[in-house]
């Protein structure tokens, strides 16, 4: 009963989503109050009801209804608390109903906070991100219903997918979701902003906060993403450049050049449309995403849902509501004029100079994940585009971003003196050069991808911290220090982001490059060594865990005799699903992770162990965190705030 | 019983693994030219997999047949030539740069140009813009301001 309610409430969701996607657009055109405001509590009662629904789900599943296909197909009794409760958005209907969920719930915030909004721009956003909820629930509701109804439920279901079945992975899809679906708030202010023909400095400042929140989380869900392959697909790799993690790789660096572009709207009233092109494209690539990742057009690992017909309807909404936006923008773009004015040494040409290797290389990711898909169909070449063409092709746009970023990050608006900005920098620039010179000189023979990698690190973080340095102007150590303390929270947000992307630009490198890896064939008793370490199979045994069997070994780690740490690979078996992961062991440390597989036995009565010394591997999810770390001070900022306080006098100024 | 049915079952359903020490050659030069090879191919029958990391019976007679015929003294592009021949250009990770596959290889380099020229280009337009010279009657606004200007 409680099932059947949970899906009316989605129909009328959609009903609701239909009055606010039409009242309120038809409100501004002509000018009406009562049905502008239409938009605020549609809005809201749309975001109840979808979390109503979304909540019967969840219901379902924590409960272990077996009358209902999802729940069947996707879990079981004996699974762990958590991972029933992560089960509901472990499957293509439940994460559907996610995405729809957050997608209100954006909407619903734009309605609860965006009083300070001219009522028509409101009611133009709430109306084009009732859209997409209307798309996508009808797509829910027409192609995958969660709530169908086994005739005759089973005792038991079939069980979640066990690579899932796992914490990292667990609270992985909210967050990307909420990166994904976040965006869906810059393209409403960008459609809204077109039919509107009007984008200031004011629109820069509503757009940048959704746009930020929705790059943080998607930050995190990315980092999150990268950390569970590294542990639990036990290759010891963090990313594969498989097509469903460029999908969400390709949102990620629009999003990031988006947030930068929108500082050039807020301050300087100057790459307007550029703005409104680069929120639209955004969203589509999150719409691409979508459907590379339900559709599994695109062949990968990840693809747990596999199917046509529901893809060629996501290809309808990408067409639908691609097309629509930039025949708008093609339409309106003209009457943006662009105010401010700059020099070629400025800022804004910085800003344009990321923007330019931001969206170039997520083109790059683009057209190496389609290729495959085009050389087939257009010529009839069966061909793969994978790790080592993305690691050739990619990087050399990121080392340009990471070379720029430091001088860009401190040059004035409008005209700038280049020259001071360099100079200033000197310190900075000798610093990394010795210090990558040094490491050059002592890892003989190797690479020189771990020296460079860790002087482009270097020179990105202390050019933040020369950055936020200068600005303590001049004056004696105790009073520029005390003007440090006091830092806005953008300019302190801006520097931990920046430092956060040149650790994360190190991890890797450091990661590719010093990474030490041993395969071999170990008898319980014997010993081996890996790097300056030394590692004992002491002992292997089968146990039972809730719904699995599995092999542990026990290695003990040692350093010139000293003992490191015990570590305990296993190798699972999960014979719901007849599937078996292996559970790499892994000894954090701040300077490297020991990273230990267990294989099968062999022939001879060893075990296959597989070991690797991971350097620096922690600062790659640290370096991630930084980042979404100074988007949240960021967000935080003062104006933000001011603005947000200043909410309610405004509003009623509208209301009018 | 029932436990021992549940350990044969693993064992029949636990597939080989990726990159096995019995086949591993024990010269290292050779073996890390094998493994750099191996990174670089696909599995033929897994979801994006290079043979490197896929635990597929097919991966194991790939990663086999690299080193038999590293072994045989073949250089490494004879080797991926000898793979491509057998199995197509499909299982290369790294598509060549022949044919159509130019345009792969060119897209980035050619979009990062034509960024920087729609750039400069839209910038000069624009400074050109603001340099104009002013109209007849910005001219004669401009002198009656500066005739009146307060000593």
């Amino acid at each position: 009963m409680i099932t059947e309610l949970g899906h009316f409430a989605l129909i009328l969701a959609l009903f609701v989503a239909v009055v606010q996607m039409v009242l309120p657009m038809w409100g501004a055109h002509i000018r009406n109050h009562t049905l502008m405001a239409v938009g605020r509590p549609a809005a809201i009662l749309q975001f109840l009801l979808i979390a109503f629904s979304f909540g019967v789900l969840v219901r379902a599943f924590m409960q272990s209804d077996f009358s209902l296909v999802v729940v069947v197909q996707n879990s079981h009794t004996l699974k762990p608390l958590l991972y029933k409760f992560a089960g509901t958005w472990g499957n293509h209907e439940g994460s559907l109903l996610l995405w729809i969920l957050i997608l209100a719930l954006f909407g619903a915030s734009a309605a609860v906070f965006g009083g300070n909004l001219p009522a028509t721009l409101r009611a133009r956003v709430l109306s084009v991100q009732a859209s997409v909820g209307v798309a996508f629930m009808l797509f829910l509701l027409l192609t995958s219903s969660p709530f169908a109804r086994m005739d005759v439920p089973p005792l038991e279901g079939g069980d979640l997918n066990p690579l899932l079945q796992d914490p990292g992975l667990a609270f992985h899809p909210p967050f990307l979701y909420l990166g994904y679906v976040g965006l869906s708030m810059a393209f409403s202010f960008a459609v809204a902003a077109l039919i509107e023909g009007r984008v200031d400095a004011a629109w820069g400042r509503w757009v940048r906060p959704w746009t930020l929140a929705a790059w943080l989380f998607l930050t995190i869900g990315i980092a999150m993403g990268s950390w569970w392959a590294y542990y639990e697909l036990g290759w010891g790799g963090f990313w594969f450049w498989d097509p469903v993690e460029n999908a969400s790789f390709m949102p990620w660096l629009f999003a990031t050049a988006l947030l930068h572009s929108a500082i050039v709207v807020e301050k300087r009233e100057s790459l307007k449309a550029w703005s409104i092109l680069l929120a639209i494209i955004a969203f589509g690539f999150s719409l691409i995403g979508t459907f590379i990742v339900r559709s599994g057009v695109l062949t990968s690992v990840h693809a747990f849902a596999n199917d046509p017909e529901r893809g060629m309807f996501i290809l309808m909404i990408l067409a639908v509501f691609m097309g629509g936006s930039l025949a708008l923008f093609a339409w309106r773009a003209g009457t943006l004029e662009a105010k401010g004015l700059f020099a070629l040494v400025s800022r804004e040409s910085a800003l344009v100079a990321n923007n330019i290797l931001l969206a170039v290389s997520a083109l790059v990711v683009f057209v190496g994940t389609i290729w495959p898909l085009v050389a087939e169909l257009v010529f009839g070449r069966k061909l793969s585009v994978g790790e080592p063409f993305f690691n050739a092709a990619f990087p050399p746009f990121i080392i340009a971003l990471a070379l720029l970023l430091p001088v860009g990050a401190m040059l004035g608006w409008k005209r700038a003196q280049g020259g001071r900005v360099l100079r200033s920098l000197i310190p900075a620039l000798v610093l990394t050069v010795s210090v990558a010179a040094l490491v050059y000189a002592m890892q003989t023979g190797r690479s020189a991808l771990g020296p460079v990698g860790l002087g482009l690190g270097l020179w990105v973080v202390l050019g933040a911290v020369t950055d936020l340095w200068s600005r303590t102007g001049r004056g004696d150590l105790r009073d520029r220090l005390a003007r440090l303390a006091r830092s806005t929270r953008a300019d302190l947000g801006k520097a931990m982001a920046h430092a956060g992307f040149g650790i994360t630009v190190f991890a890797i490198s450091a990661l590719l490059a010093w990474k030490t890896e041993d395969i071999r064939v170990v008898q319980v008793g014997q010993s081996f060594p890996l790097g300056p370490y030394e590692i004992t199979l002491q002992d292997v045994r089968e146990q039972e865990g809730p719904n699995y069997l599995t092999t542990i070994a026990e290695l003990r780690v040692t350093k010139a005799g000293a003992e490191v740490v015990t570590l305990y690979p296993e190798k699972r078996f999960y014979p719901v699903q007849g599937m078996p992961t292996t559970e790499a062991a892994i000894g954090l440390g701040v300077f490297r992770d020991l990273y230990m597989v267990i294989g099968d036995r062999q022939e001879n009565g060893g075990w296959a162990v597989r070991s690797y010394i991971e350097p620096f591997a922690n600062w790659l999810w640290g370096g991630c965190l930084l980042m979404a770390f100074g988007g949240i001070l960021s967000l935080t900022d003062r104006r933000y705030r001011v603005a947000a306080a200043a909410r309610r006098p405004v509003a009623v100024v509208a209301a009018e | 019983m029932i436990r021992v049915l549940v350990l044969l079952l693993v064992m029949l359903a636990n597939p080989a693994w990726a990159v096995l020490p019995d086949e591993m050659l024990t010269d290292p030069a050779l073996e890390a030219r094998a493994r750099a090879i191996s990174r670089t191919i696909r599995c033929p029958v897994c979801q994006g997999e290079s043979i490197d990391d896929s635990a597929a019976p097919i991966s194991r007679d790939l990663r086999l047949i690299i080193r038999e015929r590293m072994v045989a003294g073949d250089t490494d592009a004879e080797v991926t030539e000898f793979l491509v021949a057998r199995y197509g250009e499909f299982v290369l990770f790294r598509p060549t740069a022949t044919g159509v596959n130019l345009i792969l290889w060119a897209a980035g380099p050619l979009m990062l140009l034509t960024g920087i020229g729609v750039a400069f280009a839209t910038l000069r337009r624009r400074g050109e813009e603001a340099e104009q010279d002013l109209t007849e009657a910005e001219s004669i606004e401009l002198a009656r301001i500066l005739d009146h200007r307060p000593d």
